[in-house]
């Protein structure tokens, strides 16, 4: 089957940006819309665009990593966020937060690291998901 | 009792680690488990205890509820104690000589240390929850012991039997409990038996008498729950002179001496407990002449002695429970003893039918001596402890207020019967000739570890009737001081004088040989006679309720699973419409008038899209058609969430979408095509009559939660704490990863748990691969 | 605009049911989805609906005067997340029952898991107790 060529070109460009929005989603989540889920989401939509247009075995080359063990970093980067505040002597899961907001990041603390985790989490599992379901035709 | 308490407790670690030392020593690892009783031993006699102030220790087990894990060793729990330990040690060691080669040595090992830390526990706890607990683990390793040989199916029936009939028990007994402990508002017994009154004057006593009584019986085999214990004869030897002569039947009434002092008071106590008790004395006795397998012999006096007990304890006098405390420890002594014989005498001549043994005194010597001393005491022959049991029975009921002819001519009745059976077990099978002639028995020598443990229990026997003001005396007057709280006096003696008593033991005598000496015409005739009553007898009563429990439950499953999904939505659904209307029905008679707003052009165009969408995916011949009217679903329902002021909602939707049809896309192939499947008319009917109920009954639900106005406080809490709190102004991603975070960890969990199972079904079938990237 | 909610929800739930009643897997799976939209609407019918008032503080106002309550939002926003997974995990389900069974009828696979003769079982059972 000729493929054609007109996805992949877009993809070339469409998939860096819906990345650098994902991550712009992420980052703003906390005080406009957007946020983790859907900022993973839009993400992992870059890649299966990217693995659609091209080839399954063309995205496992794009990722530094298995999705699998992005989705395992993501759950452990969210459960270390809730962990961060038992060394300051509070309970499970309370938010710590820096004072001064960082340029461009605005204030973070450890919801945004919670956050962070789920952005992550949710690009592996559903990656993970489809690339399973690619590969099995 | 610290130490004691924990050395109890302990109990339960050794038996978890019997089955690895019984892997290094095989049958040797006996020696080194019966140095466990033999500590409580040690310790009991340390602890050794005459007067009423019992010392307890309490661990903290539920403080916040008022639960306390309280131990405490009064002179009742001191006589029972002893008897587990000192019996058990000589169990263990006899147990492990017995079982010698068997396979499963270790599963005795573990069950039967579970169930002496268990019945420790029972006779130590001071709170009523603590001694539940402890009851029904002494239930369940007696169903596993009975069930020791598993590959028959008697012992697993047996097993089941005994484990149903005292389970019931126990949980009549829960419930006795939790109904003394409303009333008291404790679960502490010391606190119960401090104010008796509390719980006399309470209306809710009889119901909770009945159910502990319900339990006592069950698990003392009293009549009409007794065919349990003959059954459980199925178990090995060792374990039935343990659990089912010693030890747990004797739980029940231990129960009831422990709470004479609360129940004891009621009129109902005089009324029932002395008839049970006296018909089970009877009857076991009368049962027990038509046997002739030794351990069926010993099961049904068992039974009898038991009826012996309660009988005693339910007449109430201090003589009566003077003697009830004696006759515990005098039939713990001989009746133990007996079942230990009944084994070796299997084991050396391969048959436990009296009328095939005989002679067997040249070829086990110390057996016979064991046997003739324990004999001799259950005949009730001085100076053995027996008689002097058997002279308290008789003198406790002659003195009775109340019918004291009747009841002592029924006492006297059911001791001929034990004479006659203490002469068939103890005596006849090793000195004279055997009745039937079995070529197959090939008797051969007793060994020493199966004739150590009952002699040492006869001798104990011999002693404590010769010397009966030593330790019997001093232990039968602490624990009846305990049960009729006050310090009582006991005084025993072997020789009262010529007393109506004595001359009551003499004919019980005379007779008792007579009956001994007919053996041979009297048991067949008996036999058929018990045979034919046992059609009527509660042996039958049981199996035909377990066959109809079986038959409803095999007619309710078959009616109820059908195993088709559809019939089970369907209940589900017609359920909850039927209970829903009825509700709506009777509480909300006219509906508040809900505030709405006026739709607008475009939602009208996304919800008519829906709803044609919603109905042609019900007729949709091909799968691609119903995807992408799920799609135009999806997205019509993204865009009123973004018109109704939820952005968020909004493009998670959207995404989600795209991804779910990537999904489909991806494998659609690979699912079954749709097939042109014809209903019978009425089944569409039906379905589609439920699904329209559900649908109406949903958006009735609907109506009526908007119609309600909410008072809800969470979201004003939410929108005005999302700044100063958790530093973010989108309320939704706040409560997302800051108020419910915990509930998104959870929720991010599942996705990753369904990424494994969409892996573990997908992905392993292929084998491990590497990974594309490598 | 509450009462078309209520119709479409309605009718969300209805054909949803519909279709978990059919025989064939994959149609099940269809109403589940269905299920879960409706599920969804519900969900966010139980707060008053209001137009243009999204949960959002202002930088500069603070709490506005009238909102959308969040509460609902952000039920759903993960509800509609996991039912993602749920629909991939369920079609794998689908998938393999399929290659296994050979047939996406649920009624042919009836006998595949227990012997359809549950007489037998009950009354080995009845001989074990009795």
């Amino acid at each position: 089957m000729q493929r054609s060529i007109i996805l992949p070109v877009a993809t070339r460009f469409l998939m860096p940006l819906m990345l650098v929005f994902s991550i712009f989603l992420l980052l703003r989540g906390h005080n406009e819309v957007g946020g983790g889920f859907v900022g993973g989401l839009v993400a992992a939509s870059a890649l299966m665009l990217y693995a659609i247009s091209t080839s399954p075995s063309a995205l496992w080359r794009l990722l530094p990593l298995d999705p699998r063990f992005i989705a395992g970093i993501g759950l452990l980067i969210s459960l270390f966020s809730g962990f961060i505040p038992l060394f300051y002597e509070k309970p499970f899961m309370t938010g710590i937060w820096i004072e001064t907001p960082l340029p461009v990041l605005g204030k973070i603390g450890t919801p945004t690291l919670f956050d962070l985790g789920v952005y992550v989490l949710v690009i592996g599992v559903v990656v993970w998901i489809l690339l399973e379901f690619a590969e099995d035709e | 009792m610290t130490a004691l308490s924990i050395t109890i407790l302990a109990g339960f670690l050794i038996a978890i680690l019997a089955p690895f030392l019984t892997r290094l020593m095989k049958h040797r690892a006996a020696f080194v488990l019966a140095l466990y009783p033999l500590a409580v031993v040690i310790q009991l006699l340390a602890l050794q205890r005459d007067t009423l102030t019992a010392p307890s220790i309490q661990f903290p087990w539920v403080p916040s509820m008022g639960l306390w894990m309280t131990f405490t060793l009064d002179g009742l729990g001191f006589l029972m104690a002893m008897l587990i330990a000192g019996i058990g040690t000589l169990v263990i060691l006899y147990g492990g000589e017995y079982l010698r080669d068997d396979p499963h040595l270790e599963r005795f090992f573990l069950w039967v240390i579970i169930f002496m830390a268990s019945m420790l526990g029972v006779v130590t706890s001071g709170n009523a929850l603590v001694l539940f607990v402890f009851w029904e683990l002494t239930s369940i390793s007696s169903f596993f012991l009975i069930g020791y040989k598993f590959e028959y199916e008697s012992a697993r029936a047996a097993a089941w039997q005994a484990l149903l009939v005292t389970g019931a028990g126990g949980l009549a007994m829960l419930a006795g409990l939790v109904l003394l402990g409303q009333i008291t508002g404790s679960f502490e017994i010391n606190q119960w038996m401090q104010n008796p009154n509390l719980v006399q004057e309470s209306a809710l006593a009889p119901a909770a008498f009945i159910l502990i009584l319900l339990s006592a019986m069950t698990k003392s085999a009293q009549f009409p729950f007794h065919f349990w214990l003959p059954n459980a004869m199925e178990a090995p030897t060792p374990v039935s002179a343990y659990l089912h002569s010693a030890t747990m039947v004797k739980a029940g009434v231990y129960l009831l001496a422990r709470l004479f002092p609360v129940l004891g008071g009621l009129a109902l106590w005089n009324q029932v407990v002395p008839w049970v008790g006296l018909l089970t004395l009877v009857g076991g006795a009368m049962l027990a002449l038509g046997q002739t397998d030794l351990k069926k012999l010993l099961a049904y006096t068992t039974v009898s002695s038991l009826g012996g007990m309660v009988f005693l304890l339910g007449l109430g006098t201090p003589l009566a429970v003077k003697s009830a405390m004696l006759f515990l420890l005098a039939h713990a002594l001989y009746k133990g003893t007996l079942f230990l014989v009944a084994g070796g005498v299997d084991h050396s001549a391969g048959s436990r039918d009296i009328r095939k043994l005989g002679k067997l005194a040249k070829l086990m010597p110390f057996t016979t001596l064991a046997a003739g001393l324990a004999a001799l005491s259950m005949a009730g022959i001085p100076p053995l402890i027996g008689f002097i049991s058997k002279e308290y029975v008789y003198e406790s009921t002659y003195y009775y207020s109340n019918l004291p002819y009747i009841l002592t001519g029924l006492a006297v009745l059911a001791n001929v019967a034990n004479v006659a059976v203490a002469g068939w077990v103890g005596i006849r099978p090793f000195w004279q000739q055997p009745e039937q002639k079995d070529e197959d028995l090939h008797p051969h020598k007793e060994s020493v570890w199966l004739w150590i443990p009952p002699l040492v229990l006869a001798i104990t026997g011999l002693f404590m009737g010769v010397f009966i003001q030593g330790a019997a005396q001093t232990w039968v007057a602490a624990s009846t001081s305990a049960v009729l709280q006050e310090i009582t006096k006991v005084k025993f003696s072997l020789w009262h004088g010529i007393t109506p008593m004595l001359l009551l033991s003499i004919f019980t005598l005379i007779i008792g040989i007579v009956v001994y000496l007919t053996s041979r015409t009297l048991i067949p005739r008996l036999a058929a006679c018990w045979k034919k009553l046992s059609s009527v007898g509660p042996n039958i009563f049981y199996s035909r309720s377990m066959r109809a429990f079986l038959s409803v439950a095999g007619w309710q499953t078959k009616i109820l699973q059908s195993g088709y999904l559809r019939y089970y939505i369907i209940t589900i659904i017609v359920t909850t419409v039927t209970l829903a209307v009825i509700t709506l029905a009777t509480r909300y008679g006219n509906l508040p008038n809900p505030q709405w707003t006026q739709p607008r052009f475009y939602d009208v165009i996304f919800i008519v899209i829906i709803i044609i969408s919603a109905l042609l995916v019900t007729r949709a011949e091909s799968r691609l058609a119903t995807i992408t009217l799920l799609g135009a679903i999806g997205f019509s329902i993204a865009i009123l969430f973004l018109l109704y002021s939820a952005p968020d909602l909004a493009m998670v939707q959207f995404a989600v979408e795209t991804l779910t049809v990537i999904l489909f896309v991806l494998v659609i192939y690979q699912l079954p095509k749709y097939t042109k499947t014809n209903y019978p008319i009425h089944a569409n009917a039906l379905n589609i009559i439920v699904s329209v109920a559900g649908g109406i009954m949903m958006a009735g639900l609907m109506l009526l939660t908007s119609a309600i106005p909410s008072n809800s406080t969470l979201a004003p809490y939410f929108m005005e704490n999302s700044l100063p709190l958790a530093k973010g102004h989108n309320v939704v991603n706040v409560i997302l990863v800051d108020f419910r975070g915990l509930d998104t960890l959870g929720e991010i969990t599942v996705l990753m748990i369904a990424a494994i199972g969409v892996f573990a079904l997908l992905g392993l079938k292929k084998g491990s691969k590497g990974g594309g990237n490598s | 605009m509450l009462y078309l909610m209520a119709i479409t929800a309605g009718v969300l739930f209805a054909a949803g049911i519909f279709m978990i009643l059919r025989r064939s897997m994959v149609k099940v799976l269809v109403g589940i989805l269905l299920l879960g939209y409706a599920a969804n609407l519900l969900l966010f019918n139980a707060a008053p609906l209001m137009r243009g008032v999204p949960p959002l503080i202002d930088p500069i106002y603070g709490v506005p005067a009238e909102y959308a309550d969040p509460v609902p939002q952000a039920l759903i926003l993960t509800a509609i997340v996991i039912s993602f997974s749920v629909t991939a995990f369920a079609v794998v389900l689908i998938r393999r029952a399929y290659a296994v069974t050979g047939t996406g009828d649920l009624d042919n696979m009836h006998c595949t898991d227990i012997p359809c003769e549950s007489e037998e079982i009950l009354s080995d059972l009845e001989d074990e107790i009795i």
